[in-house]
């Protein structure tokens, strides 16, 4: 504050005058220097933990590193992983089977399912809302083997699985592998869903709060129906959050693997339920004859993160988020 | 249309928000609600609005009982302290809003938005975003939206609360003048009771969620028929004093450590039956400096100038009375200064009266 106002009184000195013009330039000097202090751990957080892995999964998928060849690592091999990748024969289907899984969960639960709990808890008495949405975090806060282990249960083949044995019987339809083994599909997305639908919840029940009372109350008198009032006001006043949990969750939804893992691995049959992820982490970590090809799995890898970046790109130019950040009131810091 | 509010109450567990307010609105009317903060203003409009569910009591439109209409069908415009402008919608979007919901024509929206805009002095900002505007013209523009759709009822809540004072006096004749050629019957809420005193056909004066006082304003002003009215209408506000009336032979006083006053026995007769202590009240614009030390009519006060408090045309003077302070207008040619021994001339013929336990007037109740 007061080195603004020191700012507002330089300006009045003459342009030339030659002290003037150093204590500007240390002054200058010195903004910067605190400015990167402020910004430093950071800066330093994410070369370490994003820029350098970046970089040495990059050289990895270069290389023919796997626990078959130890004796031999680091040779280069040109983009032979590359082209074994975008060869295989069911790149197709895992690269079909991640768009499917990360836009039917985004759609249907972490923005759909997410935004109807949070309308909704916001439109109940205030105690009652709370306790809702405190029964929808637990999935997120109960580890995720355990959580897993239920829907297990729950998914089982007739006539172990809870699902089978009751529901079929009030339809009187025989059993069978209804869930997991029948329709895995609809297990994976639940159980992300059901987790992932809490993260907006959150976010938007707090942005729907945040909406003047007086708005609302304008919009009844002027007619609105609460259908109305949900459209024209409250949609468009939640955008943001909107925008920035679809962008969100797109990435997260692209890199999670660890439910499918656990509940199908990429299962029944042959990579029915796989996605990209997955398959990078199995190539890595665990192939069928016991040999980690770490450099196979970082070449996945990689080419989930470009996707990715370029996703991100585009939702920021689709959305148009810089228009969120305005230039900063304070000047000359 | 008339508005009749019979006993009409609200209260969340416990906390009492309006309680059993009964009153009149003629058909044209502009009813003013007067009381100081959290007196129960805001809910008793937004009952009328249907926003707020009474606990009890009824609510009638022209003689029918409304209490389960939905807002959007009691055919209300309402009009805020904070606009409540629609922030993603431009003039236009917002001002042709209701329209919209009635899915009205399209040619027949644009030109109902362009006459009520145009009488608003908004016509050339229709494209305009919120973001864009005064708060002047948010107002004008949170008006039209009001009036566009026609309604029968005005309901305004504080609406020039946050304006600079220039443009409230502007925009309050603006208001009247607007009501009275539209005729569209109204209630008014604010805590200016300069604002109710020069808008309103009638003031509702509250207090504690109790209706207080329901008069034309000038009544409130002369025969304020409670201590809280008499305290809450006129600015500056009444000097209060307790006193004792006794009748000599005939004659009625008023006696205190301070003040010994001969008062005309129509206003002293039911403030001497009182055993004990009586309130008296007087306006600090019925109280007057004595010009000279002799010569004068009627009974008077002295004192010390403690206070001065430039107010343009007037000083507000605060005169102490052996330790009682009562607030005098008093013309700024006079020059008085702190300090200064003054005599105050009292019009007994002005005087109020209260019975300091029911807090109801000796005069008026
Ligand atoms: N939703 C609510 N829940 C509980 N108490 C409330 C609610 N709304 C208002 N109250 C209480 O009711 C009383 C009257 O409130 P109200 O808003 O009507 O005051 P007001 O006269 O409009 O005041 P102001 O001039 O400050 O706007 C206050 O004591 C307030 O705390
Ligand atoms: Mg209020």
């Amino acid at each position: 504050m007061t080195q603004s106002l020191e700012k507002e009184t330089d300006t009045g000195v003459p342009a030339g005058d030659p002290t003037s013009q150093r204590s500007t330039l240390a002054r200058r000097v010195r903004a910067t220097a605190t400015a990167y202090g402020f910004m430093g751990p950071a800066i330093v957080l994410v070369l370490l933990f994003f820029i350098v892995p970046g970089i040495l999964l990059l050289v990895l998928s270069f290389t023919n590193l796997s626990s078959a060849n130890f004796s031999d690592p680091w040779s280069y091999i040109g983009f032979d992983n590359f082209s074994r990748l975008f060869s295989d024969p069911f790149f197709p289907k895992i690269l079909r089977n991640t768009a499917f899984y990360v836009f039917t969960t985004l759609i249907f639960f972490n923005l759909g399912l997410a935004l109807v709990l949070a309308l909704v808890t916001t439109n109940i008495p205030r105690r009652a809302g709370f306790f809702f949405r405190l029964v929808w975090l637990l999935p997120r806060l109960t580890p995720s083997v355990v959580y897993i282990m239920m829907w297990q249960r729950i998914g089982q083949a007739d006539p172990f699985g809870i699902y089978n044995q009751i529901v079929p019987g009030f339809l009187g339809a025989s059993g069978g592998n209804l869930f997991l083994g029948g329709s895995p599909w609809t297990f994976v997305i639940l159980t992300n869903g059901f987790v992932g639908a809490s993260f907006g919840m959150i976010i938007f029940t707090s942005a729907l709060e945040s909406i003047p009372k007086d708005l609302i109350t304008a919009a009844k008198v002027d007619g609105a129906s609460l259908w109305r009032i949900i459209r024209d006001i409250k949609l468009p006043l939640i955008k943001w959050p909107l925008l920035f949990i679809a962008t969100y969750q797109t990435l997260s939804l692209l890199t999670s693997f660890e439910y499918i893992l656990l509940l199908t691995e990429g299962g029944p049959g042959l990579f029915t339920t796989e996605v990209w992820a997955l398959t990078a982490y199995k190539r890595a970590f665990s192939s069928y004859f016991g040999n980690s090809q770490w450099a196979f799995g970082a070449t996945w890898a990689i080419v989930l993160v470009s996707v990715a970046l370029v996703l991100a790109v585009g939702y920021v130019k689709l959305f148009k988020f810089n228009e969120l950040i305005e230039e900063p009131r304070i000047e000359n810091l | 249309m008339r508005v009749e509010l019979d006993n009409l109450s609200k209260s969340w567990d416990g906390v009492v928000g309006a309680d059993k307010i009964t009153l009149d609105i003629s058909d044209g009317d502009l009813v003013a609600f007067l009381g100081p903060s959290g007196c129960g203003k805001t809910t008793t409009l937004l009952m009328v609005a249907g926003i707020y569910k009474p606990s009890g009591g009824t609510i009638s439109f022209d003689g029918r009982v409304v209490n389960e209409v939905a807002p959007k069908d009691r055919g209300i415009g309402m009009v805020f302290q904070s606009y409540a402008l629609y922030p993603h919608m431009t003039v236009f979007g917002n001002i042709s809003y209701p329209l919209r919901i009635q899915k009205l024509d399209k040619a027949v929206i644009k030109d109902r938005v362009q006459k009520v805009a145009d009488m608003m002095g908004i016509g050339d900002l229709l494209d305009r975003k919120i973001a864009q505007l005064s708060g002047g013209q948010q107002q004008r523009v949170s008006l039209g939206r009001a009036l566009v759709k026609e309604p029968q009822l005005l309901l305004f809540d504080e609406p020039l609360s946050n304006l600079d004072a220039r443009l409230r006096l502007t925009m309050r004749g603006e208001i009247k003048r607007l009501q009275g050629d539209l005729g569209i019957t109204s209630i008014y809420v604010t805590h200016d009771q300069v604002e109710a005193m020069t808008m309103a056909d009638r003031i509702a004066v509250m207090s504690k969620g109790i209706l207080q006082a329901y008069d034309v304003p000038e009544a409130l002003y002369d025969r304020p028929k409670t201590l809280f009215v008499a305290g809450f209408v006129g600015n500056p506000p009444m000097n209060f004093l307790d006193i004792e009336v006794t009748r000599d032979n005939g004659e009625f006083r008023a006696k205190s450590e301070s003040i010994d006053l001969i008062l005309p026995q129509e206003r002293a007769e039911k403030a001497a039956a009182v055993k004990g202590k009586v309130t008296m009240g007087l306006r600090p614009e019925d109280l007057n400096l004595a010009e000279g030390t002799s010569g004068h009519s009627g009974p008077t006060l002295s004192g010390v100038a403690e206070t001065v408090e430039p107010l343009g045309r007037e000083d507000l003077v605060g005169v102490g009375i052996n330790g009682v302070e009562m607030r005098v207008l008093v013309d700024k040619t006079r020059g008085v200064r702190v300090g200064d021994n003054l005599d105050l001339q009292v019009d007994p013929s002005k005087i109020q009266l209260f019975d300091p336990v029911t807090e109801n007037s000796l005069l008026w109740a």
